[in-house]
């Protein structure tokens, strides 16, 4: 039989090969980074054991038991450092080796069916001195604290929106920081709305709301201020992060004159949310939804009838969404039934975990007037250094309203990063701004042929190797 | 004081002894432990940023530490643009920081 194609090994990838692997599909299952779990169980690596790393973690046994399944399945090709950088007419292009090294082994597989489990990664909103070192996405803070139990700072604050902040703070706390406050920008009533409503609901999702309580009542409650309402509307510092500046907002995040207070801190988490990481499955040619994830129908399949996706690249859900996700994907994608017993229990649940996920969506969503808290010279692309006032008289002075030409005029999203950090922020402010109050012409901001770096060098040998097209050295 | 290594004595991870390292950070040596990232090793010892931007000299390090912001971009035994968060430290890695020539008028690099 053909084997399946699972890339990413987060909680849906590593879900998906084991529910394709009791099918009995042969799997390969690719992951750029060198040890699987995702962003989710990002630990420490083999070399750097600890008798008790599970207490950094929920779900870990889970964890581990998926991935020794794996690893000792021979019918199982694990391939860790596997940084998939392109998918082309039904084939999928992969670089083996070091992340960024020079001369990492190019291999080619036959695209037959794939599950497409690439993840998401946090946004993070820009604020005047954003830019500063000692600034970090609230991710990016939780991948240091587990994957490298370095502690981002001694005192710490965690702002932004969202659930995500709350286990943030707690391994901040657990890494030994001082975590002076976390805090909210939607306001208590919005969350006191949406998570009140149709309370039914909840009783199908109970561990979720008590594991949100849990946090509440552990950290945030004793020893961590949760204020809702507020949020970080300033960084200040010459050369590293020396203090913020707090705020009330209002309803629409516009901050509250006159509440501003200032805070000394050495580091700042910021999570607004997360943006799913689709480039590969725009390259494979799915559609995507209108809220801009992967569209999938009830089989987790997408738009192109062999490639199927799960997890946050479907829609920001969790751990426990992503893995009731893959695992249906991985089913369905290895030739399992839609109407196997088993996979009537997953869909359910799949149900009620996406109610409980829009549930959230709502209550965290964007106030439509963050940017009242940027300054003219706030950077909006880190990479190019955009600033907030060359974006917008790029949008008011030219005609154009084309989000190309917009950006080939600012240089905005074209860095380093090319747009995964500023790309959704740099569309919403110029859309805003446009004489016509929105952007003409396609999209580009998710699409990116080439998914993860790969060095000319290594482009060119690969022409060599493997196509009869030239490549330009 | 800033970011750094939490420390092994009272980590509640109760971890084991790791392998010493010792890379060198523009010539100077640094100690980290093996299997740290080059970005683990630069933020446990307090160096928080180590790149200087092309338009306006600022200084960046590690932002999403997960590899997507390529702020915490290094050169490392000669080879440019290597993501610090991404890569493992090896002993004897020579760590020299980006400083990119500011750009030309044209925008060229
Ligand atoms: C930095 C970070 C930390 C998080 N920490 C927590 C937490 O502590 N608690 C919590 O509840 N939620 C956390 N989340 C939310 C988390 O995203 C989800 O709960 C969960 O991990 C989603 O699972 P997934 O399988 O969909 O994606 P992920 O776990 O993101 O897995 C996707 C995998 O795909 C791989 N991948 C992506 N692109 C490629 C490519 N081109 N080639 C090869 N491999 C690729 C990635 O390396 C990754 O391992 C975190 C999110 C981020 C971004
Ligand atoms: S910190 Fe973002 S790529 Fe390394």
């Amino acid at each position: 039989m053909d084997q399946l194609i699972v890339i990413g090994a987060g909680p849906a990838g590593l879900a998906a090969a084991v529910s394709a692997r009791a099918v009995g599909r042969p799997v390969v299952l690719f992951d750029s980074s060198d040890y699987l779990g995702g962003q989710y169980w990002r630990h420490l690596p083999p070399e750097r054991p600890a008798r008790r790393e599970s207490v950094l973690h929920h779900g870990w046994e889970r964890f581990q038991s998926m991935r020794e399944q794996l690893e000792a399945d021979p019918r199982c090709e694990v391939v860790t450092g596997a940084h998939v950088w392109a998918i082309d007419h039904g084939r999928i292009h992969v670089m083996v080796g070091e992340a960024d090294g020079t001369d990492r082994e190019a291999r080619v597989y036959d695209a037959g069916a794939v599950v497409l489990a690439t993840g998401a990664f946090d946004r993070a909103l820009p604020i005047p001195g954003w830019d500063l070192p000692g600034v970090f996405t609230a991710g990016g803070a939780q991948a240091l604290a587990k994957g490298e139990r370095v502690r981002v700072g001694e005192r710490v604050v965690v702002a932004g929106t969202g659930p995500f902040l709350l286990p943030v703070a707690a391994s901040l706390v657990r890494s030994g920081s001082t975590v002076v406050g976390v805090y909210e920008a939607s306001r208590a009533s919005r969350l006191v709305r949406h998570w009140t409503a149709r309370p039914w609901e909840l009783l199908a999702t109970p561990h979720k709301v008590l594991e949100l309580a849990g946090y509440a009542s552990s950290h945030i409650g004793h020893r961590i201020p949760y204020v809702t309402g507020h949020a970080v509307t300033a960084i200040e510092g010459r050369d590293r992060v020396e203090s913020v500046t707090i705020s009330a907002v209002d309803g629409s995040w516009r901050p509250i004159a006159g509440s501003e207070r200032s805070v000394a801190v050495d580091a700042v988490c910021l999570g607004h949310g997360f943006t799913p990481r689709l480039e590969l499955a725009i390259a494979a040619g799915c559609r995507l939804s209108a809220e801009r994830f992967v569209e999938v129908d009830d089989e987790q399949r997408t738009s192109v009838a062999s490639v199927f996706a799960a997890g946050e690249i479907t829609g920001i859900g969790g751990v426990d969404l992503a893995l009731v996700e893959g695992a249906l994907a991985g089913h369905l994608a290895a030739g399992g039934r839609l109407h196997d017993p088993a996979v009537r229990m997953l869909r359910l649940r799949r149900g009620v975990l996406r109610q409980f996920a829009r549930r959230l969506a709502r209550a965290h969503a964007i106030g439509e007037n963050w940017t009242t808290w940027l300054t003219d010279e706030t950077i909006v692309c880190r990479c190019e250094e955009v600033s907030f006032a060359s974006l917008c008289s790029a949008a008011t002075t030219t005609r154009s309203s084309g989000l190309r030409s917009l950006k080939l005029l600012t240089r905005a999203g074209l860095g380093a990063c090319q747009g995964r950090v500023c790309g959704r922020t740099v569309e919403g402010i110029l859309g805003a701004r446009t004489p016509q109050g929105r952007l003409s012409g396609p999209r580009t901001t998710d699409r990116r042929p080439i998914a993860a770096p790969i060095r000319l060098g290594e482009l060119a040998r690969q022409g060599e190797r493997t196509t009869s097209t030239k490549q330009r050295p | 004081m800033t970011a750094r290594l939490v420390p092994e004595a009272n980590d509640p991870i109760a971890p084991r002894a790791a392998t010493p390292i010792t890379i060198t950070v523009n010539g100077e040596p640094v100690d980290g432990v093996l299997g740290q990232t080059l970005a683990g090793v630069l933020l446990a010892s307090d160096i928080l940023a180590w790149r200087s931007t092309s338009f306006g000299d600022r200084p960046r390090g590690a932002f999403c530490g997960i590899g997507v912001c390529f702020d915490c971009l290094v050169i490392v035994n000669g080879q440019r643009d290597v993501r610090a968060c991404q890569r493992r430290a090896a002993s004897g890695d020579a760590v020299v920081f980006h400083r990119d020539a500011p750009l030309g008028p044209s925008g060229d690099r």
